[in-house]
């Protein structure tokens, strides 16, 4: 048996300034930190995995073990399996196979999701870090930028061709606008 | 329109889901009169100014919030986390 990933290993896409390409991020943990445990856990899992938790709207970490913010009170820790000690201050979910993950980039790639996304994603506005709990088309999405002109997208599982189909339209789109 | 989320900040109207009345908040005694019972589920003031409602930020960070804003001239007034509203209880 083959585990396969939500998009089943697409071929990354390039449309105009944007590339479209699936991230496996490896194991997904919701983290929700018990009432008044929030610093307990931060230290934790600052000792454990080397960030500390992310305030609201922000993501640490960085490439292969990244803590987003999810949520009220919530948090995932995407990259390595949760340390044992993070259970004493929070409750930990696995959600490996719960979403599709991309990654949109290029020139063109803010353009691309601002006709997607109901946030203000100017540059100076949206920053590297920054993350946000929003809509993408009608999908519930966690959308963190992962540099300048790097974003990382997830949605449930259940949507992953969708987000597919309404990421390549968009940068359709966007393309044909371009000039020359 | 658009919404102060406490948590996420100015968010699109698409973002949130209406859930009617903050009077849900105030969940009378499993003992209390019927008529309190009966206003708790049935009656609501329909008020041609500020009125309060319950908003559940869906898409977003999935919290519920109190929102004061007035029906005649659609502004937001205030946008308060239904949590703390609840445990300051006003």
């Amino acid at each position: 048996m083959m585990a396969k990933t939500p998009l089943e290993g697409m071929e990354p896409l390039s449309l105009g300034k944007a590339t479209l390409s699936e991230l496996d991020l490896g194991r997904l943990t919701s983290i929700a930190p018990y009432r008044g445990q929030e610093a307990a856990l931060s230290d934790a899992l600052k000792e454990a995995h080397g960030m500390l938790a992310p305030a609201p709207n922000r993501a640490t970490g960085k490439e292969g073990a990244r803590a987003i913010w999810f949520g009220q009170g919530l948090i995932l820790l995407a990259g390595p399996a949760p340390d044992e000690t993070l259970a004493r201050h929070a409750a930990l979910t696995d959600q490996s196979d719960a979403w599709a993950v991309v990654r949109l980039e290029g020139d063109a790639a803010a353009d691309v999701l601002a006709r997607l996304v109901p946030i203000d994603l100017r540059p100076y506005v949206f920053k590297r870090g920054h993350t946000a709990r929003t809509e993408l088309q009608h999908m519930m999405a966690s959308v963190t930028k992962l540099g300048e002109t790097t974003f990382q997208i997830m949605v449930f599982r259940a949507f992953a061709r969708t987000l597919h189909h309404d990421l390549q339209g968009a940068m359709e789109r966007v393309a044909a606008r371009a000039r020359p | 329109m658009r919404l102060d989320c406490p948590i996420c900040g100015a968010r699109d109207r698409r973002e949130f889901t209406y859930v009617g009345d903050a009077v849900l908040l105030d969940r009378p005694a499993p003992d209390a009169p019927f008529e309190a019972w009966d206003d708790y589920l049935h009656n609501r003031d329909n008020p041609a100014g500020v009125t309060r409602d319950l908003w559940y930020h869906e898409s977003g960070c999935s919290a519920w919030l109190v929102v004061t804003r007035n029906t005649l001239t659609h502004e937001v007034m205030e946008t308060r986390l239904a949590a703390e509203v609840k445990e300051a209880g006003v």
